[in-house]
This record gives structure tokens, sequence and C-alpha cells, in this order.
């Protein structure tokens, strides 16, 4: 479990976030929503500890994470994955080699082991014949499950997901959703998603928080998401055209 | 006051590149990469301008010495000497400024806008330590022998001339180039290319690792350090010479 305590950000002058509190469950997918500018990715990187909080903490199942230095950091670091947006593969490695590059840093198995574990985990996000291709030659669904399988590859307890559908298709954008789905049920791990995809609400949404202009402004699931009366969550759910007529 | 900043940022930079990599068998790894990237690749290019820069002092010490008296062997043993001292260690690594420099900034500074660094801190991996450490190390190794093999291509440079014109024979040329050989010179154009190749890598990590923004962003990065390393190499030129050869 992490939980965010009393998180407020500032940019100079400018607060980005103001006193946030969320509790992200275990074995579940805790979903950040929100529409751009709203303040979604400084909050996921405060979380990783990518940007340092000004007010607040970050407990990883009760491990005081914001206060930490860099070695203490270094080994919760090592227990969660992250999913980028735009995948964030190393380019001068290949599929196979940017897989297994957790493996190689923070284990200490034998080759045969790790090329292994590299083949399961790419079979688990259905990429079983790409271990040669470079990052340049993926498509961008084929990147992102790439970037999930490097994710995962370590066996993470944590794992974070910054709008993971962005930028593809309806169709391969519920594959990712699923997968994520799937795996943190599998695996039994901590997962964020940060999306402003409302499909992907509706498919993952077990704990789902709401913020706007910086604050937490809701927080439900994806039963209750379309049933609430708070007018600001309303005007971001059904801001489409296609939700619109949904709700008429 | 922004450059007093600039300074801290790149020595808190310097210090978390210059520590005990996570796992040294990949830094050999890399570090055999980054070898064959700065050095291997260079060799092309270093050659042509050694043998043209050798071939034009020659020339050119024989256009200033034409009084009877003075040897003709005094060709061959000041183009030794231009190129020994001078033209091996700050032209080649003013050349090196360019082209690996600028290769060093733009990768990293991609590396930076495309979130790959990012990665690389959340898996609890210092990024600075992983990428500019095996290419400094590297640089450091693979310059000095870049510019031993700079001075002897110059060398060979001025022979061609020697050969090819009538302005010496190439065994006054030889013997010029043997006559009153002191290995310091050779010492001390090593310890300016190991500083010149400190300069170059640490520049171009550090202009590439703060870009921050999109592709514009990383062009300028590559041009800074070359400009910036460029007028540092020209001043611990002067800087060095003075403290070694005074």
């Amino acid at each position: 479990m992490i939980e965010a305590k009393n998180i407020s950000k500032f940019f100079g002058e400018t607060q980005i976030l103001e006193d946030i509190s969320i509790r992200f469950e275990k074995g579940k997918n805790n979903l950040i929503i929100g529409q751009s500018g709203a303040g979604k990715t400084v909050l996921l990187k405060c979380l990783v500890g990518l940007l340092e909080v000004d007010a607040g903490h970050v407990d990883f199942d009760g491990r005081n994470f914001s206060s930490m230095g860099f070695k203490d950091r270094r080994a919760i670091r090592k227990e969660l994955g992250m999913l980028f947006q735009g995948g964030a593969l190393f380019d001068y490695y290949n599929v196979e080699e940017n897989v297994m590059f957790p493996l190689n840093m923070f284990t200490h198995q034998h080759i045969e082991e790790k090329q292994q574990r590299v083949n399961e985990v790419l079979k688990r996000v259905n990429l079983e014949n790409a271990n040669k291709l470079f990052p340049g030659e993926l498509s961008g669904g084929m990147t992102k499950r790439v970037a999930i399988a490097r994710a995962i590859a370590n066996n993470p307890k944590y794992l974070f997901c910054d709008e993971p559908n962005s930028g593809l298709d309806p169709k391969t954008a519920n594959l990712i959703d699923d997968l994520i789905v799937e795996i943190t049920e599998e695996y039994n791990m901590t997962t964020i998603v940060n999306t402003h995809d409302i499909n992907s609400v509706l498919i993952m949404g077990d704990n789902i928080s709401f913020i706007n202009r910086g604050k937490l402004s809701w927080q439900g699931n994806k039963d209750t998401i379309l049933i609430d009366d708070n007018d600001e969550l309303n005007a971001f759910v059904f801001a489409t055209e296609l939700t619109k007529r949904l709700k008429k | 006051m922004n450059l007093i900043k600039h300074i801290g940022s790149y020595l808190l930079l310097m210090r978390a590149v210059i520590s005990r990599p996570d796992r040294w068998r990949i830094f050999f790894q890399r570090l055999k990469t980054e070898l064959y990237t700065i050095g291997v690749d260079s060799f092309g290019i270093v050659a042509l301008v050694s043998l043209f820069s050798g071939a034009v002092v020659a020339i050119q010490v024989a256009y200033n010495i034409d009084n009877p008296l003075l040897p003709k062997t005094l060709i061959g043993f000041s183009t030794r000497q231009m190129i020994v001292l001078e033209f091996a260690p700050t032209m080649v690594s003013l050349i090196l400024a360019g082209k690996v420099g600028s290769s060093i900034a733009s990768e990293i500074g991609t590396m930076r806008i495309s979130g790959q660094i990012d990665a690389l801190e959340i898996m609890g991996i210092n990024p600075a330590n992983f990428l500019i450490f095996p290419k400094l190390v590297a640089a450091v190794f693979i310059n000095p022998a870049l510019i031993i093999f700079g001075m002897y291509i110059g060398i060979i440079g001025g022979y061609l001339i020697a050969s090819f014109t009538n302005l010496l024979t190439p065994d006054e040329f030889i013997s010029g180039v043997q006559l009153d050989f002191e290995s310091f010179t050779v010492f001390y154009s090593l310890i300016k290319t190991a500083v010149f190749a400190i300069i170059i890598v640490t520049i171009a990590g550090f202009q590439g690792y703060i870009v921050s923004g999109g592709s514009i962003q990383v062009g300028k990065a590559s041009t800074k350090t070359v400009v910036y390393s460029s007028v540092l190499i020209i001043l611990f030129n002067l800087l060095l010479t003075q403290l070694l050869l005074t």
C-alpha cells in the first residue's frame, strides 16, 4: 500500500498540488484522473520521488519515502516498476536487453535464468518474437508492451503507469488496459495509473482519485463515477460528445 | 549569478558522476562500447586532420627558413615540435569537442527529454554515473592514444612533403625529426589531452543532462557544448603550458 499524506508542491510561487492525501490499495488499480494541467503527472512524480514534495510525505507500506536518502530510496525503488507515457525504452538496447536491464542491475541470476524470465514476461505481454528488435522498430502498442514487460521483469511490489494508452488506437488501448488489470491481480501489486481516458477509467478504476486544479476533488470507483453529482467531475467525465450522448 | 549556479550544478553533477558504479560488469560493457564510439570511430577524422596539418606545418616552416646558414633539418625538427607540442593535442581535441562532445550532449539530452534518464532514476540507478562515467573513463584513456596516433600521422604528412617536393630531402626531414628529442614533450601533450578529454566529456554530459523541453533544446545543448568546451580547451591550454613548460 502507498499513502500520500498532505502533499503540497510549488513551482516557484505557483502551487501545483494542495494538501493531497490519498491511499493507494494493494492488489488494486488505483487511478489518478483529471484534465491536462490538473497536477496528475506532478503528483505521480512526487510519489516516485522524481520531484520532492514541499509539504507532506509519501509512505510505501509504512516506510516514509520522502524523508529517505538516496541509498534508502534505492531499496524501495528496486521494488517498483514504472511505465512511462512514451515508453522510455533505452535506445541503445534491443527489446530483450531492455527487459533484462533491471535483472542485470539488481539480481545475481545466471544469464540463462535471466533469459528465461525475459521470455516469460515478453510472452506475458504477447511479444514472443520481438526479442532482437530495437525501440525504433516498434509500434506504439509494442513499445508500451515492452515497457510493461521491463516494469514487471523484476517482480515489483508497486507499478506506476503514466498515461499508459496515450497515442494508441482504442483497440490497442483496451489491450494495454486489460494487461495492466491482469498483471496487477496476478502479481498482487499496488498499481497507480495516471490517466484522463474515460474508457480506461471504466475498465480499470478500482479506486479513483479525481484531481482538479491541484486539489483532490473526488474519490470513488468505476461504479460510482458515472452517477455522482460532483459538478467538476461530471464536467470532466461527460466532456466528450460520446459520453454526453450516452448520458442523455 | 547564473554562472555561479551553473558551476554549482556542474560540480554537483560531477560528484554524482565520479562514484562507484552500481555494477562493474555493466560498467565495463558500457566502457567497451564508449571506447569504440569515442575512440575507434574518431581515428579517421584524426588521421585526416593530422596528415594535412603536418604537411602544412612542414611547408610553412620551409617557407620561413630561407637562410642558407640554417640547416634543412630544422624543418623536420620544427615540424615535430609543433605537432607534438601543439597541433596534435590542442587541434585534435578541438575537433573531438565538435565530434564527440556534440554527440554526447545530444545523446544524453535526448535520453533526458524522452524520459530514459527518469526511468534509470526510478529504478534506483544513479543516471549520471551510469551514463557519463564510462564516457569519461573511455575518453581519458582513448584520447591520448588518438593524439599519439595523430602525432605519427602529422609527421608522416611532413615526410610526404619532403618526399614529393624539393623543399628538403626525406633524409633531412627524418634527421630533423630525430634531432634533440625530449620525451617530456610527449608527456606534456598527453597530460593536456587527458585534461581536454575531461573538459569535453563533462561539459557535454552536463549540457545534455540539464536539457529540458524538446529537440530544439537538445540542439542548443550540442552547440553550447562545442562552444564552451572549445573555450575551456583554449584557456586550459594556456594554463597547462604555463605550468608545465616554464
